[in-house]
């Protein structure tokens, strides 16, 4: 029988593919004599954080603090407020879900120029173009959340003549937290592509979508990848925050019983 | 004469589906008096748990008339008259034992040393002491079920209603489980209507057996036990047990033909 990885050997496998994937990255860019504007050598791009480390770090606030999580707060309360309001009116269910579908279905980066002009260049338009982008997955995972709870529970809950708001506190928003973290997870990959993206309709001189335009243009393209291979790690760090927050929280769900 | 604590007379329900209306109870007449253990039994979709759902006030009857403790089952629920045990546990995962005891009594606003006391004697009474701070997930599922018993008795209603509370068990623990409702049922000097579709359960249980046949949903017997208050498990190989369970299995035999 396989044993079950120790915490040394899943931190190692990936690790040391991740590597042996520089180290050939590495070894190709020199052996085939790549041009540098094409493909730097992770060797350059990690020189190049070093000694811009400073404007990197003022790029990640701008962009990640000021910009994403702003955006992740402010859409995710709204797509949870709204769930709740749809939730408790049934003609809103009927009337504004379609309406809602079909914002949803919009590209919404397409909406960057407009909040841009709504919202001005600073971190502000940005947060916009965010929490428009989460508040659709908050919105439609909280709504199936709140129907997680199953009939006999519901009838539990009747018995015990609970109103609404004890039935929403005592079981159904429980019932819909992992739902609701789902949302939440699929919200921080959104919200980096929507603050970088967002950058290139316009912004001051600082943010991570702003360096990669600005550095593109004149062919400087290790701090391209530099500034993207910080938002990777961002992605994934908010990523792993998130399930770290979901594992405590639903601690109770089969998927985290252990 | 005293007044029933349950009176049913000529209760008619009919829903409505895709392929027409169906009757799922026709014209049923039920007095249950105080301190009875009354027994709903009969196969599939002879309309017990309809019943005994209809007495809870979850299902509104389409005829008749019907009182709980003198007021209509929907005043009955809201005085919160009766604890209601459904089929599966349906305990709440993100709660203790002890928290999912304690349910009803937050809703129901119980004063934080009361639930706590109440919560320890109700558990104690289905011989779960000790289990309070244990999740659901970690209890086998007769001790769920005890547990789901523990929580509809904790306010302390007059009336218990059971829908087939021991149907997924197996023989042995569902034994074990009958002795101890019955065991309460002294103790505690409730009004119990029980769903089973066991004929050896519903003998051995109860004061009063009422068969029921489907196809209409309607009451074809209703039997009064002469069997004594205090019943050992051998009971079930006394005469009297078999002649009453011969009675019953005469009376399912007669709603199926009919």
């Amino acid at each position: 029988m396989r044993q079950k990885d120790t915490q040394f050997e899943r931190i190692a496998y990936p690790v040391g593919f991740g590597l042996l994937v520089l180290v050939l990255w590495e070894i190709g860019v020199h052996l085939f004599n790549v041009s540098p504007a094409l493909l730097p050598a992770p060797s350059a791009i990690g020189a190049a954080i070093a000694s811009s480390a400073a404007i990197l770090w003022g790029d990640w606030v701008q962009t990640v603090l000021k910009g994403a999580l702003n955006g992740i707060w402010m859409g995710s309360l709204a797509g949870i407020a709204l769930a709740l309001v749809v939730d408790r009116f049934v003609f809103l269910k009927r009337g504004l879900m379609p309406v809602a579908n079909f914002f949803a279905a919009l590209p919404i980066v397409g909406l960057a120029p407009i909040m841009v002009m709504w919202f001005g260049f600073d971190w502000h338009s940005k947060a916009a173009v965010v929490a428009i982008m989460v508040f659709f997955p908050m919105l439609v995972n909280t709504l199936a959340g709140l129907s997680a709870a199953d009939t006999m529970q519901r009838d539990l809950m009747r018995t015990y003549a609970a109103g609404h708001v004890a039935t929403l506190m005592k079981l159904r928003i429980p019932a819909a937290l992992p739902f609701v973290f789902t949302g939440l997870k699929i919200s921080t990959t959104l919200a980096l592509i929507g603050a970088i993206v967002a950058e290139y309709f316009g912004s001051p001189i600082r943010g991570m979508g702003f360096r990669i335009t600005t550095e593109m243009g004149r062919l400087a393209t290790d701090m391209v990848w530099a500034e993207i291979f910080i938002s990777a790690l961002t992605g994934t760090a908010l990523y792993g925050l998130v399930a770290l927050i979901e594992k405590r929280v639903t601690f109770w769900h089969p998927s985290h019983r252990g | 004469m005293k007044k029933p604590v349950i009176d049913v007379s000529g209760v008619d329900l009919t829903f409505p589906t895709n392929d027409g209306a169906v009757q799922a109870l026709k014209n049923v007449d039920l007095q249950i008096n105080k301190g009875d253990f009354v027994s709903f039994i009969g196969p599939s979709g002879c309309g017990k748990t309809t019943l005994l759902r209809c007495i809870a006030g979850l299902e509104t009857p389409t005829d008749g008339q019907l009182t709980v403790n003198g007021l209509t089952p929907t005043e009955a629920r809201k005085a919160r008259s009766y604890g209601y045990v459904f089929q599966a546990a349906g305990l709440y995962p993100w709660r203790t034992i002890g928290g999912n005891v304690k349910l009803p009594l937050e809703i129901m606003r119980f004063s934080k040393e009361e639930q706590a006391k109440r919560v320890r004697k109700v558990l104690e009474l289905v011989d779960l002491e000790g289990f309070e701070k244990k999740y659901p997930w970690q209890l086998s599922g007769g001790m769920q079920q005890r547990a789901s018993i523990a929580r509809a008795l904790a306010f302390d209603a007059d009336i218990l209603l059971m829908d087939e509370p021991f149907g997924a068990l197996d023989e042995i623990v569902r034994d074990h489980l009958n002795e101890q409702v019955l065991k309460l049922w002294a103790r505690t000097e409730k009004t119990i209507a029980f769903v089973t579709h066991s004929i050896p359960e519903a003998v051995y249980l109860s004061t009063k057996i009422v068969v029921m046949s489907p196809r209409p949903g309607r009451i074809t017997d209703i039997i009064e036990s002469p069997l004594p208050k205090e019943r050992p498990l051998e009971i079930r190989d006394s005469p009297e047990f078999i002649e009453i369970a011969h009675r019953v299995r005469d009376g399912l035999r007669a709603g199926h033909e009919g």
